[in-house]
C-alpha cells in the first residue's frame, strides 16, 4: 500500500525527522489560507499516488498566499497521469545546498532489510545506481539488533560528513529505519533527503509503501485503502476486499485462472499467440461458485473484454465442483462474451461432461485454449 | 534420494485441526507420509485421522521426535509457530502460509540460519519426493519418481509443468517450491547445491517468475559453478506491467528490476534453455537428456 506524500510527512514529522513546513489542502482557498501561514516562496504538490509526478505537472511553485491559491486551482482541476487530484500539499521551498538519497527496502537474496545510501539524490536510486554505482552505499541490516546509531553515523560518514554533521544526519537515518520497522514498511525513502544551506538535514520528499500483509497491525492505513482514496481501481478495490487477486490490463481477453503463477504464464501465452490480455485474475484454490461469480462480474466490468478464458487446473480442486460453480456464476452474472474454459485435474470427465452439457466448449491444452481465445477476441477486428 | 526429505522423515503438522491443515494431513497420510504429531494449542489429548495430537511442540517432541514440520496456522501466527518448532529442535519447517509480514519473515529467517535450520516457503505448495514423502498441498497423482529435479515460486504453474514431464515421462526426484513471497527460506541458488549433489537428479526444471533477482543470481551462480546437470528454466509474468503485484507478494516488477526479460536474459547468458511456454519445458528437457 503506497501511502500518500502528506501521510508520509506526517510521521516523519511524528518522529522528528525536520520536514519543510506545510499543510494539506483540499480547495483553493484552503490552500490559500495554509500558504498565508507559511514563509514564500511555497510548493505546491499534488497528492496522487504515481511516479514521475513532478515531470507530468504536478508540482508548482508560488511566492505568496494568492498565487498558491490560483496553483492549487489549476492542480485540482487537472489529472495527473490520468488520476484526479483530490487534495494538494502546499509546503515552504527550501534552500537546498545539497540532495542526497537515504532508503530501507528488502534484500530477498540475504533475507533481511538494507540500507541504501547515495551522496547524489534527487533521481530515482536505480538511476543513480546506474549512472554512479561508487556513490551508492549499502548495508545490510542484521534483523537481531535492527540499524543502530553507529550504523547510521557510518553511513553518514561515507556520504561525506564530518564533525556534528555525522550525529545531525546520523539521527535522521536511525529514526527513519525506526519509522520503517514500526509501521510494516517494505520500501521507506527520504529522496531527496537534503542538506539545507545552513547545514542542517531535511526530508524534501519521502515515500513510504506498506507492507500488505502486515496491513492487519495498520488499521487506520487498511481502513483508507478499503474506504477511502488509493491508488486501486475500483475493480481491483473489489477484488482486494474479496481475497482475489486482480490487475487490470490494456487488452481484450478477459482472464481467470487459479494461482498466481499460472495466471501469469496463461497472460504470456495469449501475448506469445497475438493476443492482448485484458486482466490478470487469481481466484485462488478452491474457486467456490460465489468467488468464480465475483471473479466473472469484476472481468467483464471492464468494457474492453472481448472473450473470456478460465484456466482452471484443478489440483486437489475438484473439476466437477468448478464446473458447477462456472454454471452457477454464468447465470448469476448473465455472461454474454464468448468463454473458452480449460479444464483439468480431478474429476476432469464429470466437469467437462457438466460444461459440454450446457453448452461450453472445453479444451484440455492450455495453448489450444489460449489460441481459440487469441482467435475469437480478433474476430470483427477486419 | 531426492533432497531435503524422504522416506524416513517424520513430521509434525502445526495447526493440524484447521480445514487446510487436517485437509491435508489425510492427503498425506494417505500419500505415505510418516505425520507423527499434530498441533493445535487447546487441543492436546485428542487426535485426528489417527495422529495424536499436542497443545505444543515441546509436548510433541518428547512423544513423537519428530525432524520435520508443516505449518498451516494463520499469518499473524505463522511465524510463531515455526520458530516453536525451531526452539524445539526441528531442522525443517515447511510454512504453507501466505501473507505472512516481511518483518515477521526476515526476523525468522536469521533465526533459522543460527539454528542452521532449513525452511520451505512461506507461501509454498510444500514439497515433494515422489513415492517416499510429501510435505505439502500439491495434488500427489502427477509426480512420478524419476530424475528430474524441480524447484519453483509458483503452486499451480509447477503442478501444470510437473503433469507435462509425468506424461513424457519424465519422472521427478523432488520437487519443491520456494514460495511467492518476497522472503523466502531456501532460494534458487541453495536448492540447485543439493540437487547438485543429490545422485538421483539428472536434471533440473527450475521455474521462475517476475521480481527479485533470485533467478538472475541462479544464472550467474551456474554459470560461474560450471553447473554438473542440465537445467532448463521457465520464467512467468513476460506480459506483467511495472509496478504491479501479480498475485504472489513477491511477483511485481519495480522499475525495471525483477522484470521477465532480464531473468531470460541471464539464464540464456548462462547457457540455461529458456522455454518459450510452460509445454515446452518437457520438450527441451527431451533434447538434454
Amino acid at each position: 500500500m503506497k501511502l500518500f506524500e502528506y501521510e508520509a510527512k506526517t510521521i516523519l514529522a511524528k518522529y522528528g525527522i525536520p520536514t519543510p513546513q506545510g499543510g494539506l489542502a483540499t480547495s483553493a482557498s484552503q490552500a490559500k489560507e495554509v500558504a498565508s501561514k507559511l514563509k514564500p516562496p511555497v510548493v505546491i504538490k499534488a497528492q496522487v499516488l504515481v511516479a514521475g509526478r513532478g515531470k507530468a505537472g504536478g508540482i508548482l511553485f508560488a511566492s505568496s498566499a494568492e498565487e498558491a491559491e490560483t496553483a492549487a486551482n489549476k492542480l485540482l482541476n487537472v489529472q495527473i497521469k490520468g488520476i484526479p487530484v483530490k487534495s494538494i500539499w502546499i509546503e515552504e521551498k527550501i534552500q537546498i545546498k545539497r540532495e542526497l538519497y537515504f532508503g530501507i527496502t528488502t534484500d530477498r537474496f540475504n533475507q533481511s532489510y538494507v540500507a541504501i545510501a547515495s551522496a547524489a539524490g534527487g533521481m530515482e536510486i536505480e538511476e543513480i545506481a546506474a549512472k554512479t554505482p561508487e556513490k551508492v552505499i549499502k548495508l545490510l541490516i542484521n534483523p537481531e539488533y535492527g540499524f543502530r546509531s553507529f550504523h547510521a553515523r557510518q553511513m553518514a560518514t561515507k556520504m561525506g560528513y564530518a564533525g556534528n554533521q555525522i550525529s545531525e544526519l546520523g539521527k535522521v537515518l536511525e529514526r527513519l529505519y525506526c519509522i520503517g520497522m514500526d509501521y510494516d514498511a517494505e520500501l521507506i525513502e527520504m529522496n531527496p533527503l537534503v542538506e539545507t544551506v545552513d547545514g542542517k538535514f531535511a526530508a524534501a520528499d519521502t515515500r513510504i509503501i506498506l507492507d500488505d500483509n502486515a496491513l492487519f497491525r495498520h488499521q487506520e492505513y487498511k481502513k483508507r485503502l478499503l474506504e477511502g482514496e488509493s491508488e486501486l481501481s475500483p475493480q481491483e478495490l473489489e477484488a482486494m476486499k474479496n481475497d482475489l487477486a486482480y490487475v487490470k490490463l490494456d487488452g481484450n481477453i478477459g482472464v481467470i485462472g487459479n494461482g498466481a503463477g499460472l495466471v501469469m504464464a496463461t497472460l504470456d501465452t495469449i501475448q506469445y499467440y497475438g493476443g492482448k490480455p485484458a486482466n490478470f485474475l487469481d481466484v485462488g484454490g478452491g474457486a467456490p461458485s460465489e468467488k468464480t461469480a465475483l471473479a466473472l462480474k469484476i472481468v467483464l466490468s471492464d468494457p474492453n473484454v472481448r472473450a473470456l478464458f478460465i484456466n482452471i487446473l484443478g489440483g486437489i480442486t475438484r473439476c466437477d465442483e468448478v464446473a458447477r460453480g462456472i454454471l452457477e456464476a454464468k447465470e448469476k452474472v448473465g455472461v454474454t462474451k464468448p468463454m473458452v474454459i480449460r479444464l483439468v485435474g480431478t474429476n476432469e470427465e464429470e466437469g467437462k461432461r457438466i460444461l459440454t452439457n450446457a453448452g461450453i466448449h472445453v479444451l484440455e491444452s492450455m495453448e489450444e485454449a489460449a489460441q481459440r481465445a487469441v482467435e475469437i477476441s480478433k474476430q470483427g477486428d477486419k | 534420494m531426492g533432497i531435503v526429505i524422504d522416506k524416513n522423515t517424520r513430521a509434525l503438522v502445526q495447526g493440524i485441526t484447521g480445514t487446510q491443515g487436517s485437509f491435508h494431513t489425510k492427503l498425506m497420510l494417505e500419500y505415505g507420509t510418516k505425520i507423527v504429531a499434530g498441533i493445535t494449542p487447546g487441543k492436546g489429548g485428542t487426535e485426528i485421522h489417527g495422529v495424536p495430537i499436542y497443545d505444543t511442540v515441546e509436548e510433541a517432541q518428547q512423544k513423537s521426535s519428530a525432524d520435520a514440520s508443516i505449518i498451516f496456522v494463520p499469518a499473524a501466527f505463522a511465524a510463531d509457530a515455526a520458530l516453536e518448532a525451531l526452539e524445539n529442535g526441528i531442522k525443517k519447517v515447511v510454512i504453507i502460509t501466505e501473507h505472512i509480514p516481511i518483518k515477521d519473515a526476515v526476523g525468522l529467517m536469521a533465526i533459522a540460519k543460527q539454528a542452521k535450520a532449513t525452511i520451505v516457503g512461506p507461501n509454498t505448495p510444500g514439497i515433494v519426493t515422489p513415492g517416499e514423502c510429501k510435505l505439502g498441498i500439491m495434488p500427489a497423482h502427477i509426480f512420478k519418481s524419476g530424475g528430474v529435479g524441480m524447484v519453483s515460486r509458483s503452486g499451480t504453474l509447477t503442478y501444470e509443468i510437473a503433469a507435462g514431464l509425468t506424461r513424457n515421462n519424465h519422472g521427478q526426484s523432488t520437487c519443491l517450491g520456494l514460495g511467492g513471497d518476497p522472503i523466502t527460506g531456501l532460494n534458487f541458488i541453495d536448492t540447485l547445491k543439493m540437487f547438485a549433489s543429490d545422485h538421483q537428479t539428472k536434471a533440473v526444471v527450475l521455474i521462475g517468475e517476475i521480481g527479485g533477482n533470485l533467478e538472475e543470481l541462479a544464472a550467474k551462480y551456474i554459470a560461474d559453478q560450471k553447473y554438473p546437470k542440465p537445467v532448463v528454466a521457465f520464467i512467468a509474468g513476460r506480459s506483467a506491467p511495472s509496478g504491479k503485484r501479480m498475485g504472489h507478494a513477491g511477483a511485481i516488477v519495480t522499475g525495471k528490476t525483477g522484470t521477465a526479460e532480464s531473468k531470460i536474459e541471464a539464464f540464456r547468458k548462462a547457457g540455461v534453455s529458456v522455454a518459450e511456454k510452460p509445454n515446452d519445458v518437457s520438450d527441451l528437457l527431451t533434447k538434454l537428456i
